[in-house]
Protein backbone atom coordinates (compact mmCIF):
# COMPACT_ATOMS: atom_id res chain seq x y z
CA UNK A 1 0.00 0.00 0.00
CA UNK A 2 1.40 3.57 -0.88
CA UNK A 3 1.97 5.40 2.37
CA UNK A 4 3.37 8.69 3.28
CA UNK A 5 7.61 8.69 3.77
CA UNK A 6 7.41 12.12 5.62
CA UNK A 7 5.58 13.81 7.70
CA UNK A 8 4.05 17.19 6.43
CA UNK A 9 5.86 19.84 8.39
CA UNK A 10 4.15 22.82 9.78
CA UNK A 11 4.61 25.02 6.89
CA UNK A 12 3.62 22.69 4.76
CA UNK A 13 0.73 22.25 6.84
CA UNK A 14 -0.17 26.03 7.42
CA UNK A 15 0.24 26.69 4.01
CA UNK A 16 -1.93 24.52 2.65
CA UNK A 17 -4.45 26.30 5.08
CA UNK A 18 -3.97 29.77 3.78
CA UNK A 19 -6.95 29.67 0.86
CA UNK A 20 -9.34 28.37 3.95
CA UNK A 21 -11.02 31.58 5.26
CA UNK A 22 -14.18 32.95 6.14
CA UNK A 23 -15.60 35.51 4.34
CA UNK A 24 -17.27 38.43 6.21
CA UNK A 25 -20.93 38.80 5.78
CA UNK A 26 -22.50 41.91 3.86
CA UNK A 27 -23.85 44.32 6.09
CA UNK A 28 -25.83 47.10 5.45
CA UNK A 29 -27.61 49.69 7.71
CA UNK A 30 -31.51 50.19 8.12
CA UNK A 31 -33.19 53.05 6.04
CA UNK A 32 -35.43 52.64 9.67
CA UNK A 33 -33.14 53.12 12.52
CA UNK A 34 -29.83 53.10 10.32
CA UNK A 35 -28.63 49.83 12.97
CA UNK A 36 -26.72 47.57 10.96
CA UNK A 37 -28.97 44.61 9.01
CA UNK A 38 -28.41 41.73 6.08
CA UNK A 39 -29.47 42.74 2.91
CA UNK A 40 -32.87 41.62 1.96
CA UNK A 41 -33.48 40.56 5.81
CA UNK A 42 -35.79 42.03 8.61
CA UNK A 43 -33.92 44.73 10.14
CA UNK A 44 -33.58 42.70 13.52
CA UNK A 45 -33.34 46.32 15.93
CA UNK A 46 -36.72 47.60 14.82
CA UNK A 47 -38.99 44.57 12.73
CA UNK A 48 -39.41 46.44 9.64
CA UNK A 49 -38.66 45.91 6.10
CA UNK A 50 -39.71 47.96 3.50
CA UNK A 51 -41.44 50.47 5.76
CA UNK A 52 -43.57 47.62 7.38
CA UNK A 53 -42.91 46.60 11.10
CA UNK A 54 -43.22 42.71 10.48
CA UNK A 55 -42.30 41.22 13.65
CA UNK A 56 -41.86 42.85 17.20
CA UNK A 57 -38.98 44.10 19.05
CA UNK A 58 -38.91 45.34 22.52
CA UNK B 1 -36.44 16.60 -17.92
CA UNK B 2 -37.55 18.11 -14.97
CA UNK B 3 -41.48 17.60 -15.83
CA UNK B 4 -43.99 16.38 -13.03
CA UNK B 5 -41.68 17.95 -10.20
CA UNK B 6 -42.70 20.71 -8.56
CA UNK B 7 -42.98 21.11 -4.91
CA UNK B 8 -40.37 19.92 -2.30
CA UNK B 9 -39.34 16.60 -0.46
CA UNK B 10 -38.03 18.09 2.71
CA UNK B 11 -36.69 14.86 3.60
CA UNK B 12 -39.96 13.55 4.70
CA UNK B 13 -42.75 10.64 3.51
CA UNK B 14 -45.38 12.21 1.52
CA UNK B 15 -48.03 11.58 5.05
CA UNK B 16 -44.87 13.54 7.06
CA UNK B 17 -44.48 16.41 4.58
CA UNK B 18 -48.78 16.51 4.09
CA UNK B 19 -49.40 16.85 7.87
CA UNK B 20 -46.87 19.04 8.50
CA UNK B 21 -47.99 21.35 5.79
CA UNK B 22 -51.74 20.64 6.83
CA UNK B 23 -50.45 22.44 10.33
CA UNK B 24 -48.65 25.14 9.19
CA UNK B 25 -51.41 26.04 6.63
CA UNK B 26 -53.92 25.87 9.76
CA UNK B 27 -51.15 27.82 11.58
CA UNK B 28 -50.69 30.71 8.86
CA UNK B 29 -54.86 31.22 8.75
CA UNK B 30 -55.13 31.27 12.29
CA UNK B 31 -52.52 33.71 13.18
CA UNK B 32 -51.62 35.52 9.95
CA UNK B 33 -48.20 34.96 9.94
CA UNK B 34 -45.74 32.35 10.52
CA UNK B 35 -42.16 32.11 10.85
CA UNK B 36 -40.21 28.91 8.97
CA UNK B 37 -37.18 27.73 7.46
CA UNK B 38 -37.23 29.45 3.82
CA UNK B 39 -37.41 25.76 1.65
CA UNK B 40 -40.87 25.30 3.90
CA UNK B 41 -41.68 28.89 3.24
CA UNK B 42 -41.76 28.50 -0.23
CA UNK B 43 -43.65 25.23 -0.15
CA UNK B 44 -46.34 26.87 2.28
CA UNK B 45 -47.13 29.38 -0.47
CA UNK B 46 -48.67 27.26 -3.16
CA UNK B 47 -50.88 25.77 -0.16
CA UNK B 48 -52.20 28.93 1.17
CA UNK B 49 -52.71 30.29 -2.08
CA UNK B 50 -54.70 27.18 -2.95
CA UNK B 51 -57.02 27.22 -0.08
CA UNK B 52 -57.72 31.48 -0.45
CA UNK B 53 -58.18 30.18 -4.62
CA UNK B 54 -61.12 27.79 -3.21
CA UNK B 55 -61.96 30.77 -0.73
CA UNK B 56 -62.76 32.76 -3.37
CA UNK B 57 -64.19 30.21 -5.65
CA UNK B 58 -66.49 30.17 -2.29
CA UNK B 59 -69.09 27.37 -3.10
CA UNK B 60 -70.33 24.14 -0.96
CA UNK B 61 -67.30 21.51 -2.85
CA UNK B 62 -64.34 24.35 -2.37
CA UNK B 63 -65.44 24.82 1.41
CA UNK B 64 -65.64 21.05 2.09
CA UNK B 65 -61.88 20.54 -0.04
CA UNK B 66 -60.65 23.36 2.17
CA UNK B 67 -62.00 21.84 4.86
CA UNK B 68 -60.12 18.55 4.00
CA UNK B 69 -56.45 20.80 4.44
CA UNK B 70 -57.00 22.91 6.97
CA UNK B 71 -57.60 21.51 10.48
CA UNK B 72 -59.85 24.67 12.12
CA UNK B 73 -63.13 24.74 11.00
CA UNK B 74 -63.97 28.01 12.20
CA UNK B 75 -60.71 29.32 10.44
CA UNK B 76 -62.37 28.10 7.28
CA UNK B 77 -65.66 29.87 7.65
CA UNK B 78 -63.84 33.05 8.27
CA UNK B 79 -61.60 32.33 5.42
CA UNK B 80 -64.31 31.88 3.12
CA UNK B 81 -66.19 34.86 4.55
CA UNK B 82 -63.79 37.09 4.19
CA UNK B 83 -61.00 36.35 1.14
CA UNK B 84 -63.30 38.10 -1.61
CA UNK B 85 -63.24 41.51 -0.05
CA UNK B 86 -59.50 40.80 0.80
CA UNK B 87 -58.10 39.11 -2.13
CA UNK B 88 -60.81 39.61 -4.75
CA UNK B 89 -58.84 42.37 -7.09
CA UNK B 90 -55.24 39.87 -6.90
CA UNK B 91 -54.88 37.23 -8.70
CA UNK B 92 -52.79 34.77 -6.76
CA UNK B 93 -49.08 35.41 -5.39
CA UNK B 94 -51.15 36.18 -1.93
CA UNK B 95 -48.57 35.58 0.53
CA UNK B 96 -45.26 37.11 0.91
CA UNK B 97 -41.87 35.94 2.24
CA UNK B 98 -39.67 38.05 4.49
CA UNK B 99 -36.32 36.89 5.37
CA UNK B 100 -35.55 37.40 9.08
CA UNK B 101 -32.18 35.78 9.49
CA UNK B 102 -30.40 32.77 10.52
CA UNK B 103 -32.02 30.76 13.66
CA UNK B 104 -29.85 29.98 16.48
CA UNK B 105 -29.07 26.21 17.06
CA UNK B 106 -28.66 25.24 13.64
CA UNK B 107 -28.32 28.45 11.40
CA UNK B 108 -31.18 27.75 9.32
CA UNK B 109 -32.08 30.53 7.44
CA UNK B 110 -35.70 31.74 8.49
CA UNK B 111 -38.05 33.63 7.08
CA UNK B 112 -41.61 35.25 7.57
CA UNK B 113 -44.43 34.24 5.74
CA UNK B 114 -47.79 36.36 5.60
CA UNK B 115 -50.30 37.79 3.28
CA UNK B 116 -49.91 41.13 1.12
CA UNK B 117 -52.43 43.49 1.06
CA UNK B 118 -54.73 44.55 4.40
CA UNK B 119 -51.32 46.83 5.15
CA UNK B 120 -53.78 49.77 6.50
CA UNK B 121 -54.79 46.73 9.22
CA UNK B 122 -52.39 47.77 11.94
CA UNK B 123 -50.06 44.98 12.74
CA UNK B 124 -49.65 45.93 16.46
CA UNK B 125 -53.57 44.78 16.72
CA UNK B 126 -54.05 41.21 18.93
CA UNK B 127 -56.59 38.90 17.21
CA UNK B 128 -56.93 36.54 14.37
CA UNK B 129 -55.56 38.36 10.89
CA UNK B 130 -59.43 37.71 9.25
CA UNK B 131 -61.22 39.20 12.29
CA UNK B 132 -58.72 41.99 11.96
CA UNK B 133 -59.47 42.36 8.30
CA UNK B 134 -63.52 41.69 8.91
CA UNK B 135 -63.37 44.35 11.24
CA UNK B 136 -61.68 46.82 9.14
CA UNK B 137 -64.74 48.26 7.52
CA UNK B 138 -65.79 49.02 11.02
CA UNK B 139 -62.65 50.35 12.52
CA UNK B 140 -62.22 52.84 9.32
CA UNK B 141 -65.99 54.34 10.69
CA UNK B 142 -64.98 54.00 13.82
CA UNK B 143 -61.65 55.96 13.41
CA UNK B 144 -63.80 58.88 11.60
CA UNK B 145 -66.29 58.86 14.85
CA UNK B 146 -63.42 58.53 17.07
CA UNK B 147 -60.24 58.35 16.56
CA UNK B 148 -58.28 57.58 20.10
CA UNK B 149 -60.53 54.52 20.17
CA UNK B 150 -59.48 51.09 19.23
CA UNK B 151 -61.81 48.49 17.41
CA UNK B 152 -61.80 46.25 20.52
CA UNK B 153 -64.00 48.16 22.75
CA UNK B 154 -66.49 48.74 20.25
CA UNK B 155 -67.44 45.24 19.78
CA UNK B 156 -68.52 43.69 23.40
CA UNK B 157 -71.83 44.74 24.15
CA UNK B 158 -73.34 45.10 20.76
CA UNK B 159 -72.26 42.51 18.50
CA UNK B 160 -73.75 39.40 21.35
CA UNK B 161 -77.03 40.11 19.20
CA UNK B 162 -75.78 39.83 15.96
CA UNK B 163 -73.56 36.61 16.38
CA UNK B 164 -77.08 35.10 17.53
CA UNK B 165 -78.01 36.04 14.76
CA UNK B 166 -75.59 34.49 12.55
CA UNK B 167 -75.69 31.04 14.26
CA UNK B 168 -79.48 30.81 13.48
CA UNK B 169 -78.34 30.59 10.05
CA UNK B 170 -77.80 26.32 9.84
CA UNK B 171 -74.46 26.25 7.99
CA UNK B 172 -72.60 28.28 10.19
CA UNK B 173 -72.35 28.52 13.89
CA UNK B 174 -68.13 28.64 14.40
CA UNK B 175 -67.50 32.42 13.15
CA UNK B 176 -69.86 33.39 15.86
CA UNK B 177 -68.67 31.77 18.37
CA UNK B 178 -64.95 32.46 17.63
CA UNK B 179 -65.79 36.06 18.16
CA UNK B 180 -67.43 36.00 21.18
CA UNK B 181 -64.45 35.32 23.42
CA UNK B 182 -62.15 37.32 22.05
CA UNK B 183 -64.18 40.37 22.57
CA UNK B 184 -64.92 39.68 26.00
CA UNK B 185 -61.23 40.76 27.32
CA UNK B 186 -61.77 44.40 26.47
CA UNK B 187 -64.52 45.09 28.58
CA UNK B 188 -62.98 44.10 31.86
CA UNK B 189 -60.80 47.26 31.49
CA UNK B 190 -62.62 49.87 30.10
CA UNK B 191 -66.23 49.54 31.27
CA UNK B 192 -66.91 53.22 31.55
CA UNK B 193 -65.58 54.32 28.62
CA UNK B 194 -67.62 51.84 26.70
CA UNK B 195 -70.47 52.83 28.34
CA UNK B 196 -70.10 56.45 27.59
CA UNK B 197 -69.54 55.53 23.59
CA UNK B 198 -72.50 53.47 23.49
CA UNK B 199 -74.87 55.30 21.51
CA UNK B 200 -71.82 55.97 18.58
CA UNK B 201 -71.24 52.09 18.60
CA UNK B 202 -74.44 51.19 17.98
CA UNK B 203 -74.98 52.45 15.00
CA UNK B 204 -71.96 51.26 13.90
CA UNK B 205 -72.90 47.64 14.83
CA UNK B 206 -76.37 48.22 12.42
CA UNK B 207 -74.00 49.20 9.79
CA UNK B 208 -71.90 45.66 10.38
CA UNK B 209 -74.94 43.33 10.61
CA UNK B 210 -76.47 44.09 6.96
CA UNK B 211 -73.23 43.54 5.72
CA UNK B 212 -72.40 40.33 6.99
CA UNK B 213 -76.19 38.77 6.39
CA UNK B 214 -75.40 39.90 3.09
CA UNK B 215 -72.12 37.73 2.97
CA UNK B 216 -74.09 34.49 4.56
CA UNK B 217 -76.87 35.63 1.63
CA UNK B 218 -74.30 34.72 -1.28
CA UNK B 219 -73.00 31.30 0.28
ZN1 LIG C 1 -34.12 48.97 11.66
Amino acid sequence: MALPKHKKSKSKRDKRRTHQKLTAPNVVSCPQCGDPKLPHHICPSCGTYKGRTLIETD
Amino acid sequence: MRHQKGGVKLNRTSSHRKAMFRNMVTSLFENGQVKTTDAKAKELRRWADQMITLAKRGDLHARRQAMAVIRNKQVVHKLFEAANERFGEINGGYTRITKIGMRKGDAAPISLVDFVGGDEVEKGEKGSWLSRFTALGKAKADKEAKPAAPAKEAAPVEEAPVAEAVEAAPAEEAPAEEEAPAEEEAPAEEEAPAEEEAPAEEEAAEEEAPAEEEEKAKE
